[in-house]
C-alpha cells in the first residue's frame, strides 16, 4: 500500500546516493610533508582561510600549553588539554557562522575560546570557581558538557526549535570516540535524522577513552559509518589536517545549511598528553605510539605548505606569535589573580525565586560567615 | 599481623578476595582494566584474574548495569564499577525500572546478586558532575540494599559482605576517605562478615547523639572531640547500612541521651538524613529533650570546588546544632 504522508521515503530513495559510505582512508588534504594532496570531492580552502585558521591553530597549542602550566602552578583544578587536536578544535569553530551553534566539551576549550569567548570566563568551569563561566547566548557556545554524549541531544534541540521558528542555523555537536557508546549519542543521531535537522556531530577520535583504546569502543570499520544506519552520511577526515576539516566540515556545514540534514565527521586524531592532569597515560599506552604521531602534528605541517605558498614568512610568524603571547599572558594575569566567590551565588541561580527554604538558608549561611569574620 | 592500608587498597583487597574465593565474580566498568579504575580500585584485577574476570566495557552505563542484570540472572556475580556518581544517571533506569524490580516481579525466581559501586559524595574538589550525593534516589528505591562505609575496615569487610549478599547493593564509596589509612588485621577480618543492617558506636558520649554515615562519620567525629573540649559528651553513630537501617542501635543511643542530630553531606530535603530523623521521632519521643535536627547540604545542585567548603556540613554547623538542642543549663 502506498500512503502518501510516507512520500518522503520515496524522496530518501531518490538521494540514496547521498547516503554515502565514508570514504576509505581519512579525507586528507595537506600531508604531514606539508604537501597538498588532490582530493575530487573536497576542495583545497583558500590561502587566506588557512593563513586565519592557521593562526587560531597555534594560539590554540599556546592555550594549551598555558593551561597545562596554571594546573602546575594550582591556578587550576583541572584541564584536559587537546594538544594535538588542535585543528578539530579550530575547524569546529571556524567551519560556522555567528548565528550558529557550538556543542562542545569539556576538551573543546580550545574551540570555544575561537569561537570568541573569553578565556577566563571559558576556563571558569575547569579553575573551579563555577560550573560554567559564560553565557551561552553571547557567542552560541552551549556550556562544556561534562557528562558524555548529552550535549548530542541538545544540539538537535537547538537545530530543531531554530528550524521550526524558521532560522537560518547549522549546530556544531561535538564529542570524542568513547562518547559514541553511550545511548544518548545514538538517540541523538536518529532523532536528528528522523526530523531532519541541520546538525554535524562532529566526533574526535583521538584513539581513546580515558585509559581504553578504540577497538575497545567499537568494531565498526569506523565511527564514521555509524552514521548509515540512521540515515545519515558519514566522513573520516584527517583529524591534524587543518585544511581536509575545513573542507570536510564546511561542505557537511553547507548541506545541512541548505536543507540537506544531518552529517556525522570522525576525525581521525589522537590525545598526545594525558586524560587530564589525574592520570597517568603510561599505565595504558606505550611511548612508541604516542611518539608515531609527533611526525604528524597539526602545527608543522600547516606551516610548511603555507610558507610554501608564500603566505607565511618570518614576520607573519612572528605577528601570530605575539597574538599568541598576549592570550596567555592574559590566561595568567586571569588566573594568576586570587578569584572572588560569593558564597550567596549557592542560592541565586537554583530557582527564578529562591523558595523559602533557599531564602533561610541562605539567611543561615550568611549568619554564619558573619560571626567567623566578626 | 597487621597490614597499614589505605581505604582505596581495602577495596582492592576485598576485590581480590572475593574474586579468588568465588570464581563467579566478575568486575567490570569503564578504566576498570589495564588501568585499575581512576581510582585504582580494581588495579591489578586484570593482571591476576585475567581479562574475563575484570575487564572494561564500551563508554555506557546504561549498557553495564543492564548487562550486569543479565549476567547475574545467568548465574555470576557482577560487580559493576560507575566511575563518578554523577555519571551513573544513563544506567539510572536499569536500576530503578530492572535492578530493583526484578526479583520481586518474578516472586523470588529471579536473583539479582550484583554490587554496584559509586565513588561518592564530595570533599575532594572536584569539578562539575564529579561529586554529587546521590544516596536518596537509591534508598528511595525499594529492592535496593545502599551502604556507605566509613572505615578502612568496614571498606574491607563490607564490600565482602555485599558481594557475597543475594540482592543488588548499591555500594557507596566517598572518595575524599579513598587516601585514608588504617592498620588492619586482614587475617581475623577475613571471618567478620554481617556488617548489613547494622550500625555501630563508631563514638560513645552521654549528652546527645550524632548520626552519620559515610563522609559524614569523620566530620561528626571530629565535632564529638571538639564539643568534648567544651565539656560536652557527644555519642557518634555510624550508620554503615542505610537500607536496610538499624533503627535499635540509632534509638537506644537516643534514648540514652535524649538528643540528636543528623548529618550527612546530600541536600536535605526528602533525604535519608529527613527519614533518619522521622525514624527517631517515632520511636524515641519520649525519650527526647529537643527535636531532633539535621546538619545537611543546602538543597542547591552540588556547588563548584571553591564553594564547597559553604556547602558541606562542617564542625561548626554541626557544633551550631548541638547548641540549639534546647540545653536547660543554655
Ligand atoms: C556519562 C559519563 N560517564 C563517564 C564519564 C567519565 N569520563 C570522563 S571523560 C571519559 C572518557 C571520554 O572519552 P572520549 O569520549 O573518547 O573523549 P576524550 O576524553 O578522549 O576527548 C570518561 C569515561 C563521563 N564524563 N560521563
Amino acid at each position: 500500500m502506498q500512503d502518501p504522508s510516507r512520500r518522503s521515503d520515496l524522496d530518501h530513495e531518490a538521494t540514496a546516493e547521498s547516503y554515502m559510505l565514508p570514504s576509505g582512508q581519512p579525507v586528507q588534504l595537506v600531508d604531514p610533508d606539508g604537501r597538498h594532496v588532490h582530493n575530487d570531492k573536497y576542495p583545497l580552502p583558500d590561502g587566506e582561510a588557512l593563513l586565519a585558521a592557521y593562526r587560531e591553530l597555534v594560539v590554540g597549542r599556546r592555550v594549551n600549553d598555558q593551561a597545562n602550566a596554571l594546573v602546575r602552578q594550582g591556578r587550576m583544578a583541572v584541564y584536559p588539554s587537546s594538544h594535538g587536536q588542535e585543528a578539530c578544535q579550530v575547524a569546529a569553530a571556524v567551519c560556522i557562522d555567528k548565528q550558529d551553534w557550538l556543542f562542545p566539551t569539556y576538551r573543546d576549550t580550545v574551540a570555544v575560546l575561537a569561537r570568541g569567548v573569553d578565556p577566563i570566563q571559558a576556563l571558569t568551569l575547569l579553575r573551579g570557581d563555577w560550573h560554567s563561566g559564560y553565557d551561552p547566548y553571547e557567542h552560541n557556545v552551549s556550556i562544556q558538557a561534562t557528562p558524555l554524549a548529552t550535549q548530542l541531544l541538545h544540539a538537535v534541540g537547538v537545530a530543531h526549535a531554530a528550524k521550526l521558528k524558521g532560522e537560518n542555523t547549522v549546530v556544531v555537536a561535538m564529542c570524542g570516540d568513547g562518547a559514541t557508546s553511550e545511548g544518548d549519542f545514538h538517540e541523538a543521531l536518529n532523532f536528528a535524522a528522523v526530523f531532519h535537522v541541520p546538525v554535524v556531530f562532529f566526533v574526535q577520535n583521538n584513539q581513546y577513552a580515558i585509559s581504553v583504546p578504540l577497538h575497545h569502543q567499537t568494531v565498526a570499520p569506523s565511527l564514521a559509518h555509524k552514521a548509515i544506519g540512521y540515515g545519515m552520511p558519514g566522513e573520516r577526515v584527517d583529524g591534524n589536517d587543518l585544511a581536509a576539516l575545513l573542507s570536510v566540515l564546511g561542505k557537511a556545514v553547507e548541506r545541512a545549511r541548505d536543507g540537506g540534514g544531518p552529517a556525522l565527521v570522525e576525525a581521525h586524531t589522537y590525545r598526545m598528553q594525558s586524560h587530564t592532569n589525574a592520570d597517568d597515560a603510561t599505565r595504558y599506552r606505550k611511548d612508541d605510539e604516542v611518539q608515531q604521531w609527533v611526525p604528524k602534528d597539526p602545527i608543522q605541517r600547516m606551516r610548511t605548505y603555507l610558507t610554501d605558498l608564500n603566505l607565511l614568512d618570518e614576520e607573519v610568524e612572528k605577528n601570530i606569535a605575539e597574538k599568541a603571547e598576549t592570550v596567555a599572558a592574559a590566561m595568567r594575569d586571569g588566573l594568576n589573580a586570587e578569584s572572588e566567590v560569593d558564597p550567596e551565588d549557592l542560592f541565586r541561580y537554583v530557582f527564578t525565586e529562591k523558595t523559602s527554604q533557599l531564602r533561610e538558608q541562605a539567611a543561615k549561611l550568611r549568619d554564619e560567615l558573619s560571626r567567623e569574620s566578626a | 599481623m597487621s597490614t597499614t592500608l589505605t581505604f582505596a587498597k581495602a577495596l582492592n583487597t576485598a576485590l581480590a578476595d572475593e574474586m579468588e574465593s568465588d570464581s563467579t565474580v566478575v568486575v567490570f566498568g569503564e578504566d576498570v582494566g589495564p588501568l585499575g579504575g581512576v581510582f585504582r580500585i580494581t588495579d591489578g584485577l586484570t593482571a591476576r584474574f585475567g581479562e574475563e574476570r575484570c575487564f572494561d566495557t564500551p563508554l555506557a552505563e546504561s549498557g553495564i548495569m543492564g548487562m550486569a542484570i543479565g549476567m547475574a540472572m545467568n548465574g555470576l556475580r557482577p560487580v559493576v564499577e560507575m566511575q563518578f556518581d554523577a555519571f551513573a544517571y544513563p544506567a539510572f533506569e536499569q536500576v530503578v525500572s530492572h535492578v530493583a524490580k526484578m526479583p520481586n516481579r518474578t516472586k523470588g525466581k529471579v536473583k539479582l546478586p550484583m554490587v554496584i559501586r559509586i565513588p561518592y559524595a564530595g570533599g575532594i574538589g572536584g569539578v562539575e558532575h564529579h561529586c554529587d550525593s546521590s544516596e536518596s534516589y537509591y534508598a528511595h528505591t525499594p529492592g535496593l540494599t545502599v551502604v556507605a562505609p566509613a572505615t578502612v575496615q568496614d571498606a574491607y569487610t563490607m564490600l565482602r559482605d555485599a558481594i557475597r549478599h543475594p540482592d543488588p547493593v548499591v555500594f557507596l564509596e566517598p572518595k575524599k576517605l579513598y587516601w585514608s589509612k588504617e592498620d588492619l588485621e586482614l587475617e581475623s577480618l577475613r571471618e567478620s562478615v554481617g556488617s548489613f543492617g547494622r550500625a555501630v558506636v563508631a563514638r560513645e558520649g552521654s549528652d546527645a547523639t550524632l548520626i552519620a554515615y559515610g563522609p559524614s562519620v569523620s566530620t561528626a567525629l571530629n565535632a564529638a572531640a571538639a564539643a568534648a573540649e567544651e565539656g560536652r559528651s557527644l555519642e557518634v553513630i555510624d550508620v554503615r547500612s542505610i537500607v536496610p537501617f538499624d533503627d535499635e542501635t540509632v534509638a537506644a543511643s537516643v534514648r540514652k541521651t535524649g538528643r540528636a542530630v543528623v548529618i550527612a553531606e546530600a541536600p536535605g530535603f526528602a533525604s535519608v538524613a529527613s527519614e533518619i530523623v522521622a525514624r527517631v521521632q517515632e520511636r524515641c519521643f519520649h525519650s527526647l529533650a529537643a527535636p531532633v535536627l539535621r546538619v545537611t547540604g543546602f538543597d542547591i545542585p552540588y556547588p563548584a570546588p571553591k564553594l564547597e567548603q559553604f556547602y558541606l556540613p562542617s564542625v561548626d554547623r554541626i557544633l551550631d546544632a548541638v547548641d540549639d538542642l534546647q540545653w536547660e543549663d543554655a
